[in-house]
């Protein structure tokens, strides 16, 4: 039952030491991980959006600008001058000098024919009339028109700026080819990272520049489609089984949509760094924490057990002397319940004694008779007497006290009260007591306790026929007095010898002894001043010897 | 014929009744009383120089009356009796007076050896200043 019940309190004490400690430790963590992770994920969408933004906003100055040059070049000169491809092609050059945008510049009249061309493509394009083609009614109907990116005659992805000239009753067109590397590096600015990608589509979802991932200008991108979208925009979305970042922009002048594409898991990198660190730290602290509980417990466990056995030995020291006590009272009140009629039986054998003394009795021929009588009956009431005297003794000696006295005497008191036991047994007790053994204070009931326990159990050890010898001696040299108890009974092992005066430990069979009679006596012996040992053989014999101070 | 008078206190008749016959046997001037009242009530009426007194008394136990006759003749000697040696009271009783306590039974030349020692002490006292 014992060791049952330690093992759950043991059990119980590490769980609740563990729970109470590693339960707040991971609330924490996930806490702290969550609002980490709800931060982060929003810092990172906030850049994403000020990415695409900031993109959407540099196409827009682009163009603007861009818009702005031709219809500059368009309202400075008139179209006579522009007509000349030699005053053009000067002007080209200083436009590309600033910065290289342009592939061409043309100028084309209302009926869609090329009057002035400089470019690359000269023979090309010289002869393409462009009345049927769609942006030219475009930029005839809204005066400045810019296209998506197209292959056109060149085949070669690239995107025009056309702004209409009205002048007097004739109008022209500047028109001039943009170089679409020019927006695909503005996009590709923002492939920072090893998962983030950017592009543009038009509204129709065509891309506008070559993603960094999968798919050419002229496709549709492996992307959801951001071509409805009006304004600038983050989320994350599924797309093909995995989750991705959007964030979308738009540029103002083409309602083109900058995308941002991004990689959670790569960009949330710390994030999933921090997870792992959080749980490295939380593993480690748990089992920090586990190693502490299991080690405080055990150590805990150890305590109470010492407790608790400490407990029992006091417990048990306790219930005796209160046995004792009241075993003393009792035997207080039966030798005064016998005494008083023993008086009286020793008065009346008195007074017949006086009679029989008297002249007329003794004519009696059955005188000598009643003298016999008389006296035997002083004899037993003088012993009933010794009976009593003896019960009141004990029964004195029952409250604690220190009393000067001789160990002899106690020892000799012990003895008679086992004698009759170990008679029964064919056991001898045999008391060689030191003569002028001086006088000591002690608690003689203790001490006596302790003799009766070592004598009790030399008895027990035998069982039969055998011999107790018991030495008493003085110590001179360290004041103090040894009382040896040598028994010739089987003897004991070492490894019983180690725990001989362990509490609860008895080679007794179950129900006989309690285990308590050597630690009790052994805490006596502490408590008097003085030390108790033991010395067996296995198969030869016992003796336990007592020192006890002289003062 | 013993020079002292004595009384005999003890609430055991067979025992006081026994003690007193053979003192008397004895030719001791001796009174037994069964109780501390009548013990006080005899006083009240002579004197005596040694008193047996039981401790263990109903009513007014040995003690209280030991107390009483101190108070009222503290010249009497008187010896406790008692069935029972405790240790206290034999202390209590010392202090209070008593010449010496005896335990019961006690051999009747033993207790009057002690009598006649009260009483010797009882003389020498009276004789003082």
């Amino acid at each position: 039952m014992e060791a049952r019940y330690y093992k759950k309190l043991w059990w119980r004490i590490i769980l609740a030491t563990v729970g109470f400690a590693v339960i707040p430790l991971i609330i924490l963590g996930g806490v702290i991980y969550h609002q980490f992770s709800v931060s982060y994920t929003a810092k990172i969408k906030d850049d994403m959006k000020t990415l695409a933004a900031g993109r959407a906003s540099s196409l827009d100055l682009f163009l603007d600008e861009r818009i702005a040059q031709l219809t500059g070049l368009a309202n400075t000169h008139s179209l006579a001058q522009l007509q000349d491809e030699a005053y053009l092609n000067k002007f080209f050059n200083i436009i590309q000098s600033r910065s290289k945008s342009f592939l061409d510049l043309g100028v084309i009249d209302e009926a869609g024919n090329y009057l002035a061309y400089v470019g690359p493509y000269y023979h090309l394009l010289k002869k393409v009339n462009y009345q049927d083609t769609k942006w030219f009614h475009e930029v005839m109907t809204t005066g400045v028109y810019v296209s998506d990116v197209f292959p056109g005659f060149r085949k070669v992805p690239h995107f025009i700026i056309a702004v209409l000239v009205r002048e007097r009753n004739r109008s022209w067109i500047l028109r001039a080819t943009i170089n679409s590397e020019i927006i695909d590096k503005i996009v590709q600015a923002a492939w920072t990272g090893k998962g983030r990608d950017a592009f543009i589509i038009n509204r129709r979802n065509v891309l506008q520049t070559p993603p960094r991932f999968g798919g050419k200008v002229m496709e549709t991108p492996q992307a959801p489609d951001f071509a409805a979208v009006t304004g600038t925009t983050v989320e994350e979305m599924s797309f093909r089984g995995k989750k991705w970042l959007f964030a979308t922009s738009i540029v103002k002048l083409k309602k083109w949509v900058v995308v941002i594409q991004e990689d959670p898991t790569r960009q949330l990198t710390p994030l999933l760094q921090a997870r792992f660190l959080a749980g490295l730290i939380g593993l480690g602290g748990a089992v920090l924490i586990i190693i502490g509980a299991f080690f405080t417990t055990r150590a805990m466990m150890k305590e109470l057990v010492r407790m608790e056995r400490e407990k029992a030995v006091s417990d048990e020291m306790v219930m005796q002397s209160s046995k004792m006590a009241a075993l003393g009272k009792m035997a207080a009140g039966i030798a005064h319940e016998i005494n008083n009629p023993l008086a009286v039986i020793s008065e009346k054998a008195g007074w017949i004694k006086d009679l029989l003394g008297m002249e007329d009795v003794t004519a009696s021929q059955n005188l000598q008779e009643l003298a016999d009588a008389v006296s035997k009956i002083e004899y037993h009431v003088v012993r009933a007497k010794t009976v009593t005297q003896r019960l009141l003794g004990f029964a004195r000696r029952m409250e604690p006290m220190t009393e000067r006295i001789n160990i002899n005497e106690i020892l000799a008191e012990s003895i008679e009260f086992l004698k009759n036991e170990a008679r029964y047994r064919n056991i001898e007790l045999q008391a060689n007591y030191a003569p002028d053994l001086p006088l000591t204070t002690t608690d003689p009931t203790q001490l006596q306790q302790v003799f009766l326990n070592i004598i009790n159990n030399g008895i027990d050890a035998i069982g039969k026929d055998g011999q107790i010898i018991i030495n008493t001696r003085e110590l001179a040299q360290s004041h103090e007095l040894s009382i040896e108890i040598s028994d010739n009974g089987p003897g004991m092992s070492k490894d019983v010898l180690q725990k001989i005066f362990d509490p609860f430990f008895t080679t007794k069979e179950v129900g006989k002894g309690t285990g308590l009679g050597l630690s009790i006596s052994y805490s006596i012996i502490e408590e008097l001043g003085g030390r108790i040992m033991v010395a067996s053989e296995a198969g030869k014999a016992t003796t336990f010897t007592i020192y006890l101070p002289v003062r | 014929m013993e020079k002292f008078k004595l009384l005999v206190v003890d609430d055991e008749p067979d025992f006081l009744e026994t003690l007193v016959k053979r003192m008397t046997a004895r030719k001791i001037e001796v009174t037994g009383v069964e109780s501390g009242y009548k013990a006080l009530e005899f006083l009240d009426g002579q004197d005596v120089d040694v008193i047996i007194l039981d401790i263990k008394m109903p009513g007014m136990d040995g003690i209280e009356t030991l107390r009483e006759i101190k108070k009222k003749k503290p010249l009497v000697e008187v010896i406790l009796l008692t069935g029972h040696a405790s240790v206290e009271s034999g202390i209590q009783g010392m202090q209070l007076g008593a010449f010496d306590y005896v335990m019961k039974p006690v051999p009747l030349d033993e207790l009057l050896e002690k009598v006649r020692q009260a009483y010797d002490r009882k003389v020498i006292q009276a004789d003082k200043p």
